[in-house]
């Protein structure tokens, strides 16, 4: 039973990608990602303090009482939420205007809460730092697929990390397919991909 | 009862350590998030509010003490006269506080634009107060003496649809705006001047 630092790392990547087969935090993952800029930053952000949130819990799983570790969990969760808050005000404030509400919403987001129950509560600090980092990474990689896919379709264009340069692809006569914007278009994606995803899977 | 006070003093703990970090964390990052603020989301209103002025009120601005609080004026030339000033004020929105620049012709106490900058509206609803100039155009050219009010509440502001709070929010920061104004108008004409 007893997996390898290096299973619980990769497990993030495929076997429990999120949101993919991990079906959490779907609430950022359809609304950040209508450019590829804010799909990387949301990705990033919550990355970070899945990985904090996880190693600190995992040092302090024993001393956390049984029946208040719920709130403890969200004292933790919420501090490294509004540090990262701070520091993307601080550093990247463009991003963070983009972003807006969705930074603080980190905080209730289910995959970060539920991997400090279901996991760095129970498990050691290695094994719950590589299962933050790889379910982070997986995160973000779904993200950016999402918002990739969303993007070019959507709006024609490809806004390029960091430098939020928007590169338009097609030329001037592209029609935009609106909907892929839109909420509605995040559902079909998600639900398109979660399929390719899954047929993958049966073979 | 034992048991009890072990878990408030846990949380006890744990609630400071984490007060504490936020406390280190936002004095670290305070003086960079004013500058990014100016540079991001004061500059583009200000200048889209002080559009044809010859100077650049970014780098044209004061300071007046308004009681215990610090203020910065940001100064616009037009026609090559020194007569407009914009600051910004906070109003209470749905969100949160919506901050508002207020530019206020000095000569004949009309305003001359208002711009949203800072806000934690409802995407799609309030955030409209921003991205569409619907509200914002309203106040153009009114006197700052009106009482700036929306419809809904006796005045001549008209809501943006779904966002009543939001614009009731944006109202009250030109009345207190209005009102910083009225105070400190001596001192800023001192300043303007000289």
């Amino acid at each position: 039973m007893a997996k390898t630092v290096v299973q619980e790392f990769t497990k993030g990547l495929w076997a429990e990608i999120p949101p993919f087969r991990l079906v959490l935090g779907l609430c950022p993952t359809l609304a950040v990602t209508k450019t590829v800029e804010n799909g990387v930053g949301m990705g990033i952000a919550t990355t970070f303090v899945l990985v904090c949130s996880n190693i600190l819990i995992s040092l302090l799983r024993n001393v956390i009482p049984k029946n208040v570790r719920i709130a403890c969990f969200i004292v933790v969760i919420a501090t490294f939420v509004i540090v990262v808050e701070l520091v993307m005000q601080a550093f990247a404030y463009p991003l963070f205007l983009k972003l807006g509400i969705f930074i603080p919403l980190i905080v209730v987001n289910c995959i970060v809460l539920g991997r400090a129950e279901a996991f760095a509560a129970k498990n050691g600090v290695v094994s719950s730092f590589a299962d933050g980092l790889g379910i982070g990474i997986g995160f973000t990689l779904s993200l950016t697929a999402l918002s990739i896919f969303r993007e070019v379709l959507g709006s024609g264009t490809f806004t390029v990390p960091i430098t939020s340069v928007s590169i338009p692809l097609f030329g001037p006569s592209f029609q935009p397919f609106n909907f892929l914007i839109e909420a509605p278009g995040a559902f079909v994606c998600l639900g398109l991909m979660l399929c390719i995803m899954n047929m993958l899977g049966k073979k | 009862m034992r048991e009890m006070i072990r878990l408030f003093i846990v949380i006890l703990l744990f609630s400071c350590v984490s007060g504490g970090l936020l406390a280190v964390v936002r004095s670290g990052t305070q003086e960079r998030i004013e500058y990014q603020q100016l540079k991001f989301v004061k500059g583009p209103t200000i200048k889209q509010i002080m559009e044809g002025c010859s100077n650049d009120p970014l780098s044209d601005r004061f300071k007046i003490m308004d009681g215990d609080k610090e203020r910065s004026f940001f100064v616009g030339e037009f026609d090559g006269k020194r007569s407009v000033v914009a600051f910004e004020s906070y109003g209470k929105g749905f969100g949160g506080d919506i901050g508002v620049i207020v530019a206020i012709n000095v000569e004949t106490d009309e305003i001359v634009g208002i711009g949203v900058t800072t806000h934690s509206e409802t995407p799609g609803l309030g955030s409209r107060a921003k991205s569409e100039p619907g509200l914002s155009e309203q106040f153009k050219g009114l006197s700052i003496k009106e009482p700036f009010k929306v419809t809904a509440d006796g005045g001549k502001i008209d809501a943006i649809s779904g966002a009543t709070m939001t614009s009731r929010g944006v109202c009250g920061a030109v009345v207190i705006s209005a009102g910083i104004y009225d105070r400190l108008k001596n001192e800023i004409l001192k300043k303007i001047k000289a």
